[in-house]
């Protein structure tokens, strides 16, 4: 099986590789560009660790090829802060100890972000089965679901 | 003579003993005592061994002294998760 | 002995400890930046995977592996044959590869080293296995009676008198307690006796089992690996590799997770000896179903618990018999379920005997209090019948019976200053405890008991020439021990939170470290800190006091400063921690601090949990629909990372209780090793988690801390349990009360009562 050439834009910045036809785009973020901000956890889309985000919307990157993202933009958690300004999300997530191992947390704050961007007001029930699709082992969800609607209030500027 | 009360696997490994008084003024002093009077005992603390004096628990800590009026329990070893 | 005069912890005003500052690693963990198992990488690096047995007991008759190192890309290949035979960790041995038989599915048959993962793949399917298929056993029960397939055949039964002549699947039994209990059940009004089965649970951490593995020709190993002890890695991998501790250097990632199951090694010997054997570094990584199939989950158990009391509510006599299996291998926690099964309460009768049963499952791994939560389930079920049966509130009745300093322990030592009472009167304080119930909910309350201890600890404390401070401990940060570990050093340093910044050190720069568990690191790494914190103060106030010329006990330290200690010591400038460390070469060199010791003084930790759940009687769908954890910490560090552990205790317990569970295929096959089908609870199952951190300060903590990691998914099974049983009004017996049982249960009733 000869590799596939991929053109895509990557957190904004124009990005080439060759993947094989079978690779997921997980595995092509993580051992061919060196992004390991993404993680695996399940494989199978069960988890949410990988999320990411192509041409806006939210998916499992393990659940995707790497070839499908010709063309394409893709999001993942190192795109998400700017510079040396990290988002609300990740502040929030911080202030509020959201975390403990923090595996799953790129995948809760790219899903979060997706989110706010299609509704900068959910209740706590929107938000939870949003994030229903990422899992936390550490916390049991309480201090992360704070934390997102504490974010969303402040870039409502509430 | 120190009274050391014996409990679970550290039981077993001592003959099924429920209790030995031995003289001891420490923790290695009663397993090293116990190993004389039980001879297939010394394999088992040699893999760790718990005790607990007076309510405290201390694991595989050969010098922490006792004296005739202390509680002393030889529990298993503390594995946590 | 017991001292009950007022403990100056308590009255202690704390600067930094028991503030909530962001943690040292957090940017990182929210950035992408922090790098877990996986995500190291090496130049020429091979990527390792394992051959697994798809029977669950079968003799390994031949490994043929021909075929898979001829494959273009293979550069290794292992088998039992690349490991020594090994007296002493010869469970360990075998659980990692597989030697006479294999004894579940998914035990390791070979592993591979190759220069892709597709290649890997490929080769494993060209390894060939002659398999002589034996019956098995899965469940406890069945595994424990006459004639069952036996594991191995040579376990003789240990603490039985006489000594059993023939093998059986009985590793071991054990027996604890006091008193005489058929007294004390002849002087009880009430007597309930049931019998409980709890499935096994997984720690279900989201990051598999990782690690980079590199050999080089000179004997030198480095290992770079998810774990939650990395000491204690080392030891296993150098002892089953044959080669000198020292020479294995072993590294710590970042942990996305453990609960228990990160204590032992799988894939680090075999990641070792493929790199030794191919003078390469070998990445390993277990997908999902690997460490569903091959790494520890816990045990799963069947018991029967019987308790009488009077009609005041003195509890007269429990006795209860534990069997937990723990797969393959001995080893289960049932001694530890013995033991804390009655611990909260003051029991003048009491007798709990244990079972060490082994199956055809994947060895157990350690989880969160190994033992406690499946016994406390029984026992704490068992009190709640009690409580309705003698009309007494449940709250009420813990507390007429409830351990206190002083009284004897269900295990047989006096209890030292506990906080069991604290847990029960803030639970019956909080609002949560009269707020009305809706339709179809019932409310469950239950306490737990863990134990905590310390152990072989080692920190090193360096105070840099800007006057900030860099701590180094061996205790992998599983919940946030390095924000902990900072505030502590600040507070006994008397400067702030963010000039400490404290790491996860490797093997090779400090002195054993004992695994993170046991609720320990925020104990006994704390400990060592602030020992070590103390050490440097002395060195500190020792150059002070050259600079001034005074004698060294003339210098005292108060509030980040050097100072005189009194008029008569001589009127100087106070000389702050950052003054000091810039002259520090100057005055006799570079400043640290360090402790080695073996931390004793742990405390216990009780915990109460309040639980509503809603039963929709048509599905048999239970809900958990308000919570609140209340548990004593002793003192709370980072008071949010304390309620982080008990939320997440919490939230772990209403997995076990409500979803998840091994299944097994009638041929012993794992039938869900897959996070859609072994169901954790996900963001929309759960309610927030109200939490209370009670204080009753542990006396042998200068701060009074206690350990937290694990009592928290002690209480929340029987918890949840009398509260399903309320909302349902059928009593559940058996975990998980998942819907089709539940609604089984629910319609024999209905049945039973139109009958």
């Amino acid at each position: 099986m000869s590799q596939i050439h991929v053109s895509t834009t990557l957190n904004g910045d124009p990005v080439e590789y060759l993947c094989e036809p079978d690779e997921t785009l997980l595995d092509v973020l993580r051992d061919r560009l060196g992004l390991t901000g993404s993680k695996e956890g399940c494989g199978s889309g069960d988890c949410g660790a990988c999320s990411v985000t192509v041409d806006g919307r939210l998916v499992c990157s393990c659940l995707v090829l790497g070839a499908e993202a010709q063309d394409r933009e893709i999001e993942t958690i190192e795109g998400v802060a700017q510079g040396e300004n990290l988002h609300p999300l990740q502040q929030k997530i911080l202030d509020h100890a959201a975390l403990q191992c923090g595996v799953c947390t790129p995948g809760f704050i790219v899903a979060a972000k997706a989110l706010l961007e299609r509704n900068p007001d959910p209740s706590e029930t929107e938000v939870r089965y949003w994030l229903a699709g990422n899992l936390c082992r550490c916390t049991g969800y309480d201090k992360i679901v704070r934390a997102v609607m504490d974010a969303a209030q402040e870039m409502r500027g509430a | 003579m120190v009274k050391v009360v014996l409990w679970g696997s550290v039981r077993a490994a001592a003959g099924g003993a429920e209790t030995v008084e031995v003289e001891a003024k420490n923790v290695r002093q009663i397993l090293d005592r116990i190993g004389e009077l039980h001879p297939g005992f010394k394999d088992r603390y040699d893999e760790g061994v718990t005790v607990s004096i007076d309510g405290q628990i201390y694991v595989d800590d050969w010098f922490q002294p006792v004296t005739e009026d202390s509680e002393v329990y030889l529990l298993p070893y503390l594995e946590g998760g | 002995m017991l001292d009950k005069t007022k403990d100056p912890v308590a009255e202690r005003d704390f600067k930094v400890v028991g503030t909530r500052p962001v943690r040292p690693d957090g940017v990182d963990k929210v950035t992408g930046r922090a790098r877990f198992g996986a995500d190291i990488s090496a130049p020429g690096m091979l990527v390792g995977k394992v051959k697994r047995s798809p029977h669950a007991h079968a003799k390994l008759v031949s490994i043929d592996t021909e075929k898979a190192l001829a494959l273009p890309g293979v550069k290794a290949v292992v088998t039992r044959d690349d490991f020594a035979e090994n007296k002493k960790q010869c469970d360990v041995l075998r659980n990692i590869m597989a030697r006479e038989k294999v004894l579940y599915d998914g035990h390791a048959v070979a592993a591979v080293a190759a220069t892709s993962a597709t290649v890997a793949r490929k080769a494993l399917k060209l390894i060939e296995v002659e398999y002589d298929v034996l019956p098995h056993v899965i469940d406890v029960d069945e595994a424990m009676k006459p004639g069952a397939p036996l594991l191995h055949d040579d376990m003789i039964t240990k603490g039985v008198d006489p000594e059993p002549e023939t093998a059986s699947n009985i590793a071991q039994r054990y027996e604890f307690g006091h008193g005489d209990v058929e007294k004390g059940f002849a002087e009880a009004d009430v007597v309930v006796e049931r019998d409980f089965k709890t499935a096994a649970a997984h720690q279900g951490y989201i990051e598999p089992h990782a690690c980079l593995a590199s050999f080089t020709p000179d004997g030198q190993g480095e290992l770079w690996c998810c774990t939650q002890g990395h000491y204690a890695i080392r030891g296993f991998c150098a002892d089953l590799l044959g080669m000198d501790i020292s020479k294995l250097r072993v590294t710590a990632s970042e942990i996305g997770g453990g609960f228990g199951g990160k204590t032992t090694v799988f894939l680090e010997p075999l990641a070792l000896a493929l790199s030794r054997k191919t003078g390469r570094p070998v990445k390993m990584v277990m997908s999902r179903e690997e460490v569903f199939r091959a790494s520890g989950p816990t045990a799963s158990t069947s018991s029967r618990v019987k308790v009488g009391a009077t009609k005041d509510g003195k509890i007269t006599a429990g006795e209860a018999e534990f069997r937990y299996q723990g797969g393959a291998f001995k080893g289960s926690p049932v001694q530890f379920g013995a033991m804390c099964a009655f611990a909260c309460y003051a029991l003048e009768n009491v007798k709990t005997v244990g079972y060490d049963v082994v199956t055809n499952r994947p060895k157990q791994a350690a989880y969160r209090a190994p033992g406690a939560p499946m016994a406390a389930f029984a026992v704490e079920s068992v009190i709640e019948e009690l409580a309705v049966e003698l009309s007494i509130d449940p709250v009420e009745l813990r507390l007429i019976n409830a351990a206190e300093e002083g009284d004897q322990s269900s295990f047989g030592p006096t209890f030292p200053r506990i906080g069991l009472v604290e847990t029960l009167e803030a639970t019956k304080a909080h609002e949560h405890f009269s707020a009305p119930l809706g339709p179809n909910q019932g409310r469950g309350i239950a306490s737990g008991y863990w134990f905590n201890f310390g152990g072989a600890t080692s920190v090193s404390l360096n105070i840099q020439p800007d006057g900030t401070v860099a701590l180094a401990v061996g205790t992998p940060d599983i919940g946030g021990s390095r924000a902990s570990m900072s505030l502590m050093a600040a507070e006994e340093l008397g400067i702030a939170y963010e000039k400490v910044k404290a790491i996860v050190a490797d093997t090779a720069s400090l002195g054993y470290n004992e695994v993170s568990h046991g609720s320990r690191v925020t104990f006994a790494s704390g400990l060592a800190t602030i020992e070590a914190a103390r050490n440097a103060k002395k060195i500190l106030c020792a150059r002070a006091a050259k600079m001034w010329e005074i004698p060294e006990e003339a210098v005292e330290w108060v509030d980040g400063h050097a100072r005189p200690a009194g008029a008569n010591a001589g009127d100087f400038e106070p000389m702050s921690l950052a003054d000091i460390a810039k002259v520090a070469e100057q005055t006799g060199g570079p400043i640290s601090g360090h402790q080695e010791h073996n931390a004793s003084g742990a405390g216990a930790s009780f915990a109460t949990h309040m639980v509503d759940v809603e039963v929709d009687p048509e599905t048999g769908r239970a809900h958990v629909v308000r919570y609140t954890a209340v548990q004593d910490a002793g003192k709370a560090i980072h008071p949010s990372y304390v309620e982080g552990q008990f939320q997440g205790g919490a939230a772990q317990g209403v997995g076990w209780a409500l979803n998840e569970e091994y299944i097994y295929n009638d041929d012993g096959r794992l039938e869900n090793p897959g996070f859609l089908d072994y169901r954790i609870p996900v963001c929309s199952d759960l309610p927030m988690l109200d939490t209370v951190i009670v204080e009753v300060p542990n006396p042998g903590h200068p701060y009074g801390v206690r350990g937290v990691g694990e009592t928290g998914i002690v209480p929340p099974m029987a918890a949840i349990a009398n509260a399903v049983s309320a909302a349902a009004g059928v009593r559940m017996t058996e975990l998980p009360m998942s819907p089709p049982k539940l609604l089984k249960a629910i319609n024999a009733k209905k049945a039973n009562g139109s009958a």
